[in-house]
């Protein structure tokens, strides 16, 4: 069924003189010459493939029919909240009000886009329980970078500058990453067996160089960290600054408030949390809540009312800056908003309800098929671990996870977090039914019982198996030969 | 509740397989009660589908839209025409509902679009090499700031034009600032930045200087003397461009960039109020192992068949977390493939003659504009598809709002960004917009002259 010829590279569908999209004669009298000096104009136009549009139509869409996807497979990608993307919120963030809106347009023709910023800032100070909200950064990672910045204006403000910034060993890579894009020193705190912070390495490592403690609650083993208090009160003592890694924020929405267990600043993954579609790798949006007394160093613009016109307001004379050109990821928190007014206040703390039980439930399944370490209990999602049955069968978290997408399952994440070995971390999230989450315990139990050999080969339905990643990246070829 | 699939049924029946009375029990067992929150937060009602629907269709009526009134705004992001099949292939759930491609074999789709984008990204731009793609423009130029720090191993001081867009400047600022690397800025009194100023500026700690082409003035810089004054000064050179312009214009690699940016926006992607947008980067070859970001790379896999993956990766986060040659983690590829579908579509003819339209007209605009006597080009360099207009009587705010009353997206104010060019303002001219409109714009700004002649304004 598959059609091998459109799935080819594109110039190798290209043939001279094909046209796809025809732009329209020019309708000036203004010539080329006039408008530009040839010196600066090059003689052949870049080198694209010439192909028609129905070349280009069906190349796309049997490209996509080799992507596993989450509106047609269960895709439970620990960390990432790979729940339903609604179709409404598509088309209402396509609403040519709402889509075609100029960033440099007057503040009078955006009365109705300037609103639902406004109400979204709003929205999510409340949930995180935190004072102010800047919607600019692109992603979680641009969110944290953001947050840390304003963090180091701070104390730089306060004519005490800190250099260093923590986070668990647990944490995801983008954290230390943060740190350091944003002139920090990164240090990491351990954690225990439990997968807790292990408070005896935090305090050791919290002095008075210390800006932030970032951390992700529930964690990335999807345990809420029972000491956070205790964490907050620690990082508060030595005049730091506790910063929530919010990726997870599915597990606790209206059950508990960042803001309110003593995180001074936090991120959102709208991507994730509010079901932003993941576009293939992209986009994102990364919005961060803080504190008072962070709210000066926030990026400008904010949203303004004054209770009868809306604006941007840019004057916050202590804030770090742009880190973004234009408003920020709009169409992203377009439909977080939409999402979120389409949940209420109950209806968003069943979504947490409803994902923390369906993790459960999985992991009560899964948990005799693969050890989880942590136990009975997890919110979002749960760390199992292959290293049983790697040092029994020489099965890998990879093997099992390739062989899952033969029967149709995109894999959980393997290999992260790095503190546990052969790990995999599923996600199952709200939006999938006890029927499914019962098929795939059961193709999981299955799968450990089939013969070591046909692991190490799986995937065997797919269209490609087990790529050949070193030399990839021996001679790297990222793009095709002119 | 709209997309939830448990039933009551189904929660006891969850809640006895894992040996938990109720959701209350559970949530007991799992946060400790001095976290939980007592209460419900505070945030309106839920809304039914037609009921939201009916909301975002009041709201989206409160906005006017650049689709309603003849745009002539720009300044980075342009209301380019955007073919059916872009949003027809874009929208398919297998691209828009997947994610990062960390299973190559069920990800081949975007990994594949993947390769074509970085393809047509090095084509486009003359580099060896393109990344997966960074969040936007301006972070875009951090990026390649960061990039030529490390590559040269100079930290102490980046040189940029003013005539780079100042948002992306005010990135890049924000970005130095804790990295105590001294951002000089370059005057551009002209509109373009001289290769002269660009040589005093430098000195022997300058990891790069960066400029914009077309630059945010629309003005074409003399990209070759600038990229020459910066080599000399041992300084790599980096470069922010406008994709549908090379369709037209010498491509980077021509002039002898080292870095280059862009915002990719223009090529097939909806204007959404600023974003989410594509921020582009290629480079030389040998930079590429501090390019940031994703990288797809071929392949074959065990049974020697050519395919795709994400390659390199040991440059970034999740491998070495503070090491990395970036924090970037989600990036914007739908985007990508948005660009992607765009410029298969239009190939090599079709952008060349997307950018000569835009050339074309942007001149027959700029000269009709300014053959009324209150109007004058603020800058004598050529231009691509902006222009600066100078109001010779300074009301260029009132200007602008009257044009807007009169059916009119007329352009943006400089002002707030150059308060020497508080006289001015910024027209942008895709292959959109028709003879008719750009007429009509002359006759409407004519017209406001009109009745500000009848109320002398103070000069
Ligand atoms: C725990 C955690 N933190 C941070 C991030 C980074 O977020 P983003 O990918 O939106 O930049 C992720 C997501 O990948 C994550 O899972």
């Amino acid at each position: 069924m598959r059609n091998t010829r459109a799935i080819q590279p594109i110039f190798e569908l290209a043939k001279a003189g094909r046209r796809g999209v025809v732009p329209p004669p020019c309708d000036v009298p203004t010539t080329l010459d006039e408008a530009i000096p040839a010196a600066f104009r090059s003689d052949v136009p870049p080198s694209l493939p010439e192909v028609a549009e129905p070349d280009v139509v069906r190349h796309f869409t049997c490209l996509s029919q080799l992507n596993m996807s989450v509106d047609t497979h269960f895709y439970p990608l620990g960390s990432c909240t790979m729940k339903y993307n609604p179709k409404r919120n598509e088309r209402l963030a396509s609403l040519p009000g709402i889509l075609d809106l100029h960033p440099y347009q007057s503040e009078e023709s955006l009365q109705g886009m300037l609103e639902l910023l406004y109400s979204l800032q709003q929205m999510l100070g409340e949930i995180a329980g935190l004072d102010a909200v800047s919607l600019q950064p692109a992603a979680g990672a641009h969110g944290e970078m953001t947050a840390l910045k304003c963090a180091a204006a701070y104390f730089r403000d306060q004519g005490r500058p800190r250099r260093k910034v923590l986070a668990p060993d647990s944490a995801h890579g983008t954290n230390p990453a943060s740190a350091a894009v944003a002139g920090f020193e990164a240090v990491t705190v351990k954690s225990g067996p439990d997968g807790f912070v292990d408070l005896d390495d935090l305090k050791a490592k919290l002095d008075d160089e210390t800006a932030v403690f970032m951390i992700t609650n529930p964690n990335t083993l999807g345990i809420f960290e029972k000491n956070i208090r205790t964490i907050a009160d620690m990082v508060h003592n030595v005049g730091g600054l506790l910063y929530l890694d919010g990726a997870n924020m599915n597990a606790i929405l209206g059950i508990a408030r960042p803001g309110d267990f003593g995180a001074d600043m936090m991120h959102y993954n709208p991507h994730k949390t509010f079901s932003g579609p993941h576009g293939g790798g992209g986009p994102g949006a990364g919005p961060i809540a803080v504190r008072d007394i962070l709210a000066p160093y926030l990026p400008a613009p904010i949203v303004a009312f004054d209770g009868r016109r809306y604006r941007l307001d840019y004057d916050l004379p202590k804030s770090i800056g742009r880190v973004r050109s234009f408003f920020g990821n709009t169409g992203v928190l377009v439909r977080a908003y939409c999402y979120i007014r389409t949940y209420g206040p109950k209806g968003l703390r069943e979504v947490s309800e409803n994902a923390v039980l369906n993790a459960n439930y999985l992991l009560s399944r899964v948990k005799h098929i693969l050890p989880v370490g942590q136990g009975d209990r997890c919110m979002h999602e749960f760390v199992a671990t292959a290293s049983k049955i790697k040092a029994e069968k020489g099965v890998s978290a990879m093997d099992l996870a390739k062989r899952l997408l033969d029967y149709g399952y995109h894999a959980p994440t393997v290999y992260f977090p790095i503190t546990v070995k052969e790990s995999m971390m599923f996600e199952p999230t709200e939006t999938e039914s006890k029927e499914t989450l019962d098929a795939f315990a059961e193709t999981l139990f299955r799968i450990t019982e089939e013969p070591a050999e046909l692991l190490h080969e799986a995937p065997h339905t797919t269209p490609i198996s087990r790529p050949d990643e070193v030399r990839a990246a021996r001679s790297p070829q990222t793009s095709f030969p002119e | 509740m709209s997309y939830l699939f448990n039933t009551p049924d189904d929660q006891r029946a969850m809640l006895a397989a894992i040996g938990s009375g109720s959701l209350d029990e559970l949530f007991a067992q799992l946060v400790p009660a001095d976290s939980r929150l007592n209460r419900e937060l505070n945030l309106p009602r839920a809304l039914t589908e037609q009921e939201l629907t009916e909301h975002m269709t009041s709201l989206a009526g409160a906005n006017v839209a650049a689709t309603q009134k003849p745009c002539f705004l720009g300044g980075g992001a342009y209301d380019h025409f955007i073919p059916a099949a872009v949003d027809a292939l874009a929208s398919r759930g297998e691209f828009f509902t997947s994610y990062t491609p960390y299973q190559p074999e069920v990800s081949q789709g975007n990994l594949a679009v993947t390769f074509e984008y970085q393809s047509f990204v090095t084509r486009l731009t003359g580099m060896d090499i393109a990344n997966a793609s960074l969040y936007d423009g301006g972070t875009a130029c951090v990026e390649a700031v960061l990039m030529c720090m490390h590559a040269t191993n100079r930290n102490g001081r980046v040189v940029i034009a003013a005539s780079v867009h100042p948002e992306f400047r005010q990135v890049v600022e924000t970005y130095l600032r804790d990295l105590e690397c001294e951002l000089v800025t370059v005057g551009t009194p002209d509109g373009i930045v001289t290769a002269d100023d660009v040589a005093a500026a430098c000195n022997d700690q300058t990891a790069c200087v960066f400029v914009q082409q077309p630059n945010f003035f629309g003005c074409l810089e003399d990209v070759e003397a600038i990229g020459k004054a910066a080599h000399a000064a041992g300084a790599m050179f980096a470069v922010s461009v406008d994709p549908i312009s090379l369709g037209l214009l010498k491509r980077p690699n021509e002039y002898g960039a080292d870095i280059v940016t862009a915002e990719g926006q223009s090529l097939g992607n909806p204007l959404q109020y600023g974003g989410p947008y594509l921020g582009i980067i290629a480079c030389r070859e040998e930079f590429v192992r501090r390019m940031p970001g994703r990288i797809c790379g071929e392949t074959v896999d065990r049974r020697g068949k050519r395919c795709w993956v994400l390659t390199l990766q040991t440059r970034e986060q999740h491998i070495r977390r503070e090491k990395a040659t970036s924090n970037i983690c989600t990036n914007q590829l739908l985007f990508a493939l948005r660009a992607t579908i765009y410029l298969s579509l239009l190939g090599p003819q079709g952008l060349r003659e997307t950018a000569e339209l835009c050339a074309r007209k942007a001149a027959y605009a700029r000269g009709k504009l300014t053959s009324n006597t209150r109007f004058a080009q603020r800058f004598a360099a050529p231009t691509f598809k902006e222009f600066v207009v100078r109001d010779t009587s300074g009301e260029v705010e009132q200007l602008l709002a009257d044009a807007e009353r009169d059916g009119y997206f007329a352009g943006i104010a400089l002002g707030r960004w150059y308060p020497e060019l508080a006289d001015s303002f910024l027209v942008a001219v895709t292959e959109k917009r028709t003879k008719a409109e750009i007429d009509g714009l002359a006759a409407a700004l004519s017209s406001a002259t009109a009745s500000n002649k009848r109320t002398p304004a103070h000069a």
